[in-house]
């Protein structure tokens, strides 16, 4: 460790700041240190970053310009990029086919499952960080290694008997089993991080453990529960193959929406596109104005090997 | 916002019977705050699995209403011997995790390191990465059916722009696979970005300046250094993003449709799975390979587990 800081960069600050006893010592270690070719390597990385962000956006960017032509433009190569810019698909996809209506079964479906489930998940995911129950724990988390398909014949017998499929009942249930775990799994590592210092330092001054957890815990785990929380509402916004088997045709959600709308018109590319991006372009404001808690949540757990 | 929170409320006035339902919630509180969720995901997990368990045992298809009978291991029987979908189903899904894996951790780790280091810009590069992982995957999956049309989709205008000719992709039987891994790649090596670079940005640094003083190369820092210190992590990204990748279902039944396209080019077993039990209503024999695939994919999260206790030793 000290030999380490010696050698780096504090030399020079040490030479700098006095020390007659080695005046020249600093140059000749400096020189191999700088990592060779540091030019190459830098003109090599702003290269490969545009690339890398090119290959993730371009073709999200070709989508939103396909959305913008009309099907004879598509068909047109010479008018890949130079076209008139035309609104007639999100006028056609949003008026003729309902989907006002799936944008709204789909914000509600993720927003009251994401709720449900931040209810349910977020004292369990406590509880089992707290006491350590990782068996327990492996239960929730469990549903999230289950090929859905195998719940998903079961479930439509009980609620086609039940008479609920195609309700709005269903469909939150059935995403609540995609966030809850999700939630679980990410509650858990941030609690994990949380100073059980706090906590007992309030049930000192006189208050019951579950006060504790209700006045110290739960405001300290705000940020926590906001990315669970996004996380949750991002997978059940995208998710498809629960709704596409259990939601009816006023429950619709956007994914299901846009898979019919290939079955009847596989050509209309323009209409599909816009269709596309009308489901993904919410998701992604979304996204971008909570990056960091994305980021966190998506890497929870993931450093503490 | 959470059950206990009138027993909380209580405990400071109502004395009585109410405080004792407080003290009794705050010495039970472990099982109080975990069963509701246990609860919840039991119901919703272990009755289906045992039903999917004795359907696999029935003839039981058509309607699952239907009366069905106990016909023992005959499912699993027809299933295990089926070379004709099943087989070549579990070896698309193998195929599919596998390579999508190696190309997402190979890709990811490249992508993750060149990142590592501050740099102007880094913002915009985040934002890029952040696009394709919420992206909805069917609209990825219309999305690259027009890029990968053979006839007026980009990707045969670059081809051609190069003097490649064009290449069916998504409608060949022989490319569709591989354009689908395309896909998974794209839209998921953010995710193994995101993990490896919190690794990264994890790891201490005095390893790597020690190596540095002892004058390897960035190669040698990276392979002997770098890398063995992030294999926990490694492992961690493969589990997540390996679960995810055996299940693969949104983008190749958006993009190919029941049975996985015409000649089953990319059925893989929850393809196969889904369109048994609600294309074709064989309620039976979809149990079975349900069970199946359920064990594939339980087998191969306990094999990296143990792989990843050993590394982490």
């Amino acid at each position: 460790m000290t030999v380490l800081s010696e050698n780096t960069e504090n030399t020079k600050a040490q030479a700098s700041a006095g020390q007659p006893r080695q005046p020249r010592q600093p140059r000749p270690v400096r020189r191999p240190k700088k990592p060779l070719g540091t030019r190459a390597y830098k003109v090599f990385r702003v290269a490969a970053l545009i690339a890398v962000v090119l290959f993730l956006v371009a073709p999200l960017f070709w989508m939103l310009l396909a959305s913008l032509k009309t099907n004879v433009d598509i068909y047109d190569t010479a008018k890949s990029f130079i076209f008139s810019p035309t609104f007639e698909n999100y006028a056609n996809v949003l008026q003729r086919n309902n989907y006002f209506v799936f944008i709204f079964n789909s914000f509600w479906v993720a927003f009251v499952s994401t709720a449900l489930s931040l209810v349910l998940g977020v004292p369990a995911a406590y509880a089992m960080s707290r006491f350590t129950m990782h068996r327990s724990a492996l239960v929730v988390l469990m549903a999230r290694v289950i090929p859905g398909v195998s719940l998903l014949v079961p479930w439509y017998y009980v609620f086609s008997n039940l008479k609920m499929v195609g309700g709005f009942e269903v469909l939150i249930l059935s995403h609540m089993f995609v966030a809850l775990p999700l939630i679980v799994y990410i509650m858990m590592s941030y609690f994990d991080s949380l100073p059980l210092e706090l906590e007992e330092s309030a049930q000192v001054d006189g208050l019951t453990p579950i006060g504790a957890f209700q006045r110290i815990t739960l405001p300290l785990s705000v940020a926590g529960m906001a990315t669970a929380g996004i996380l949750s509402f991002i997978f059940s916004w995208n998710n498809f193959m629960f709704a596409l088997v259990l939601s009816g045709s006023k429950t619709k959600t956007l994914p299901v929406a846009i898979f019919d709308f290939v079955s009847y018109a596989s050509i209309d590319w323009g209409g599909l596109m816009a269709a596309a991006t009308v489901v993904t372009i919410p998701i992604m404001i979304i996204a971008l104005f909570t990056q960091k808690y994305i980021v966190s949540g998506m890497t929870a757990g993931a450093t503490k090997g | 916002m959470t059950p206990p929170r009138s027993a909380a409320r209580n405990a400071g006035r109502a004395p009585g019977a109410r405080e004792k339902f407080s003290d009794w919630a705050n010495r039970h509180r472990k099982w109080l705050f975990a069963a509701p969720a246990m609860a919840f995901v039991g119901v919703l997990i272990i009755f289906p699995l045992a039903w999917t368990l004795y359907l696999s045992l029935t003839d039981s298809q058509g309607s699952v209403r239907a009366a069905t009978e106990f016909i023992g291991l005959e499912n699993y029987l027809t299933v295990l011997s089926d070379v004709e979908r099943f087989w070549p189903a579990v070896g698309r899904t193998l195929t599919f995790t596998g390579i999508a894996l190696v190309c997402e951790v190979a890709l990811g780790m490249g992508i993750a390191l060149l990142l590592w280091r501050p740099f102007r810009g880094e913002k915009w590069v985040r934002v890029a990465i952040l696009l394709p992982l919420v992206a909805t995957p069917v609209a990825v999956g219309m999305m690259w059916r027009l890029i990968f049309d053979p006839n007026i989709g980009f990707a045969n205008q670059l081809l051609a722009a190069v003097g490649i000719p064009a290449q069916p992709w998504l409608s060949g039987q022989d490319t569709a696979l591989g354009t689908t891994i395309f896909m998974d790649v794209w839209q998921w090596t953010p995710m193994v970005v995101l993990i490896l670079l919190a690794g990264l940005t994890s790891l201490s640094e005095e390893p790597d300046e020690a190596a540095r003083m002892d004058g390897a190369n960035a190669f040698q820092r990276f392979f002997f250094i770098t890398l063995p210190l992030m294999m926990p992590t490694v492992i961690v990204a493969i589990l997540l993003r390996g679960i995810d990748a055996l299940k693969t279902f949104d983008i190749l039944y958006a993009t190919k449709g029941k049975g996985g396209g015409s000649f089953h080019e990319v059925e893989t077993l929850n393809v196969y799975a889904y369109g048994l039990s609600f294309d074709y209503n064989q309620y039976g024999l979809s149990s079975a390979v349900l069970i199946l695939f359920f064990m594939i994919i339980i087998g191969s999260m306990w094999l990296l587990t143990m792989r990843k206790k050993a590394v982490s030793k």
